[in-house]
């Protein structure tokens, strides 16, 4: 806080001093333009006719999507069914392959820097690529189907299960682990006795999380082919039945508020 | 039974820890190691059982050179040294039961500890071991339900199940109030001569220390300026070791309000690591968006 | 557990028989789960088909994409890739500090803390509907109404930022440390005043760290959107992978993948400079 004199002689109050204001100034200025600079290349990229007729569009949607199709319905258990086995068994086996990666990476458990610099490379990789993309790669290499969709989960979470569980693991009391390494016990040892118990709240916290996201991610996979409820949406859609696509939101809504609170209440009885 | 010779321990900050250490403790004796914080106790009993590397010297446990061990031949030395924590280290979220038989994770294989099947014979001897110490009713309690003494007795119980011929024990009593202190200095002083255990007993209070211990070394800044009896540790003595205080009125030690502090200080972790969880939750929730 | 239970198993232990306490006390509820799981498991596993053919045949291609990575392809497809990354990168830019805008009015509304209730129920609901839907499934939507192109995709992305960071927001205003609104409003404070002096400090460090948590966010998102035509890299990367090109497609995501990491490094840094 610096406090200069005025030409009157009365001090005077600033928050910063005249150099930190212009650099501030010249940062905001900067912002600005890259802003202004970004918008322009988006909007040239815009058919502005088609912007304006936006609000039409809009109701007339909103009018094709009304009244839902509700017997549609009945269509879409089966592919609900298959939503929900591929966030769950993707999820399962996602949580298997991080759980030992977790350790690896972690900087209290690793057993060498060089295969804990390999274990940030698979966690920064798999959490990069979005679930949608593996789901392309997986339906180009395996085929359209539910496996596809189910691998494309389980590789999009080993990123974030292990991401999350590798910052739980460094953060855990050293001292029990010390005690345990003096009781003579072996690598292994120390790791069930000493680290698993004070990270397991946190491992099924994480887990149930990204449960619940990936029954969120889940929905949308079957739009690159990969099995469940957005393969409904993807056919509906491209056949202009908006009606149906009402009915599949609605589902898909419930669902994603059933799955929010079954991951609450978990979590909540963990924590 | 223990020989220290020439024992030093830098850190890689280059800050000397230990200088020249020149130990011997026979056996069934215990001894209380003395000093201001810093003086290189904890490092010293760290070194003993190598989880803190000393950088020269020799330590010899009867005829074992500790500081060449590796891998097996180390965790078959650690087995015969049970160690005693300060803060307890017990493993909070396991039982009383598993923490005291982890004191036999030196001796069973990784699936039998995995499954927590244990010899016959184990859970027999940690069970007497309970019992010993007080707590036979507590086997089903999780460690973090314990108060601060029941919980040093079952880090003691669990550091002798590993049946070691020397005992290491640092700051058993910094986080006890008075009366708890003793009880847990008695009892470690009853059970080595039960057992004929020799100790190294690293502890602030310089009362306990001459009541309980069969002969008291000063360290200082990581050297020994005084080797003796409890007897011959006169205030002259006291202050080669702590620097200038009047020795004679202050009875009371200030320990009380430290453990209060440090019990604040522990409620206040656990309450920021609950909220902790909850934020990542939180902020993990747009993880994936 | 009662105490008979107790005393029996500690007769046992002192037997030296000993056996770790259940999980779940309640040994048909124990059972009835793990059998439940079970069935799942079964049933779900069941009804996943598989066509073994076709994943034989996939796993030469799939060799094809890992040699593809050895040997990533930036050059064929130059402009295409330097033109989708463009798209990306002001796609997210504009749409991170339009959503972080907007966020900022709906998370204050949606504080309960601070702001009544009609608008408290209006906020949430905002951010409701903007985080259960995908932004996939928004893109889909805004590209019915405003037509192909990144104009779309910006739309979608500063939609989502809104739920995102509404919520978070409106959580951190409402642990906040109150005695130092009172404080403030005790000097006679305005209630812009109170919001400039007592809020934004405690916010703000934080607010600024989601805001580079979430460019980052938005940059991964930007990638997917353009499947379904709202512009941005994601198309690029559908046609490559349709074409089967897959030296393309393995530079696009490694570009994707260095983009991330680098915004990861500098907004650990920004978030350090800022606290």
């Amino acid at each position: 806080m610096p406090v200069s004199t005025s030409p009157q002689g009365a001090p005077i109050w600033q928050r910063r001093t005249t150099r930190a204001q212009w650099l501030q100034f010249v940062a905001w200025l900067l912002g600005l333009s890259l802003f202004l600079l970004c918008w322009k290349a988006i909007s040239d990229n815009t058919m502005w006719v088609f912007v304006e007729d936006a609000g039409r569009q809009g109701s007339d949607l909103i009018s094709r999507m009304m009244p839902p199709r509700w017997e549609y319905a009945n269509v879409l258990w089966k592919p609900m069914w298959d939503t929900l086995n591929i966030a769950t068994l993707g999820t399962v086996l996602g949580i298997i392959m991080a759980f030992p990666v977790a350790f690896l990476a972690a900087r209290n458990t690793t057993p060498h820097p060089l295969v804990r610099s390999l274990a940030l490379t698979i966690i920064v990789s798999s959490r990069s690529i979005n679930s949608l993309i593996w789901a392309m790669l997986l339906v180009t290499i395996l085929g359209p189907g539910v496996l596809a969709g189910i691998i494309a989960i389980a590789l999009r979470s080993i990123g974030f299960v292990g991401k999350l569980l590798y910052e739980a693991i460094e953060e855990i009391h050293p001292t029990p682990v010390e005690a345990i390494s003096a009781t003579g016990a072996s690598r292994l040892q120390v790791m069930n006795y000493g680290v698993l118990p004070q990270v397991m709240p946190a491992f099924a916290g994480i887990s149930v999380y990204r449960w619940d996201i990936n029954i969120r991610e889940s929905t949308v996979l079957g739009l690159v082919g990969a099995g469940g409820i957005g393969l409904q949406l993807n056919a509906s859609i491209n056949s202009l039945a908006w009606n149906q696509v009402s009915v599949i939101f609605v589902m898909i809504f419930a669902t994603v508020l059933v799955s929010e609170w079954v991951s609450a209440r978990v979590r909540h009885a963990i924590i | 039974m223990l020989t220290l010779t020439d024992v030093g321990k830098r850190y890689p900050t280059g800050d000397r820890a230990l200088t020249d250490i020149q130990l011997t403790l026979p056996k069934g004796q215990v001894m209380a190691l003395i000093g201001p914080s810093g003086a290189g106790k904890s490092t010293l009993i760290r070194c003993v059982n190598r989880l803190v590397e000393p950088t020269q010297g020799s330590i010899r446990l009867e005829d074992i050179e500790l500081t060449k061990l590796s891998g097996n031949r180390l965790r078959h030395a650690r087995r015969s040294m049970g160690m005693i924590f300060q803060e307890y280290a017990l493993v909070d979220r396991l039982t009383v039961m598993e923490n005291v038989l982890s004191g036999q994770l030196g001796y069973v294989g990784f699936w039998r500890s995995f499954l927590r099947r244990y010899p016959q014979d184990a859970v027999a001897e940690a069970f007497r071991l309970l019992e010993r110490v007080g707590l036979p009713h507590a086997i089903d309690k999780r460690a973090d339900a314990l108060s601060g003494g029941q919980r040093q007795r079952v880090g003691i119980a669990r550091a002798l199940l590993q049946s070691p011929k020397l005992l290491l024990v640092d700051e058993p009593t910094a986080s006890l109030d008075p009366k708890t202190s003793r009880q847990i200095m008695r009892l470690i002083r009853e059970l080595c001569a039960e057992r004929e255990l020799a100790a190294i007993i690293n502890i602030h209070d310089v009362a306990l220390a001459r009541q309980f211990a069969d002969r008291i070394v000063g360290l200082r800044a990581g050297e020994i300026v005084f080797d003796g009896q409890p007897s011959e540790l006169t205030s002259e003595i006291l202050t080669t070791i702590y620097g200038e205080e009047d020795w004679d009125t202050t009875p009371e030690p200030a320990d009380d309000e430290e453990t209060d502090e440090q019990e604040k200080e522990r409620e206040a972790h656990r309450y920021q690591s609950g909220r902790d969880l909850r934020r990542l939750a939180s902020l993990a929730d747009g993880g994936v968006r | 557990m009662s105490s008979t239970d107790s005393l029996a198993r500690q007769q046992a232990a002192r037997k030296g028989y000993w056996r770790r306490l259940p999980l779940i006390d309640n040994p048909r509820v124990r059972w009835g789960l793990v059998l439940g799981a079970m069935v799942y498991l079964v049933l779900a596993l069941a009804s996943v088909e598989v066509n073994w053919a076709r994943v034989a045949e996939g796993a030469g291609r799939a060799l094809n994409f890992l040699g593809a990575f050895l040997q990533p392809d930036f050059v064929s497809r130059q402009s295409d890739i330097l033109a989708g990354l463009l798209e990306s990168l002001t796609m997210t830019l504009t749409s991170t500090v339009i959503g972080v805008l907007l966020a900022i009015p709906v998370g204050l509304g949606a504080a309960r803390n601070i702001s009544p209730l009609p608008v408290y129920a209006v906020c949430r609901s905002i951010i409701a509907v903007s985080r259960t839907f995908q932004e996939i499934i928004i893109a889909i939507l805004f590209v019915v109404m405003f037509g192909f192109g990144p104009f779309a995709g910006m739309l979608t992305l500063a939609f989502a930022t809104i739920g995102f960071m509404a919520k978070l927001l409106a959580e951190d205003i409402e642990d906040l440390d109150w005695r130092q609104v009172e404080a403030v409003r005790a000097t006679g404070a305005s209630w812009w005043q109170t919001m400039n002096h007592a809020i934004q400090p405690q916010v703000m460090p934080r607010l600024i760290g989601l805001s580079m948590y979430r460019l980052d966010i938005n940059f991964r998102e930007s990638s997917v959107i353009g499947i379904v035509g709202a512009g941005g890299i994601g198309a690029t990367l559908n046609t490559s992978l349709s074409r089967y090109e897959y030296g393309t497609s393995a530079a696009i995501l490694l570009i994707i993948i260095a983009i991330v990491l680098m915004s990861e490094y500098a907004s650990s840094y920004v978030r350090r400079w800022t606290q």
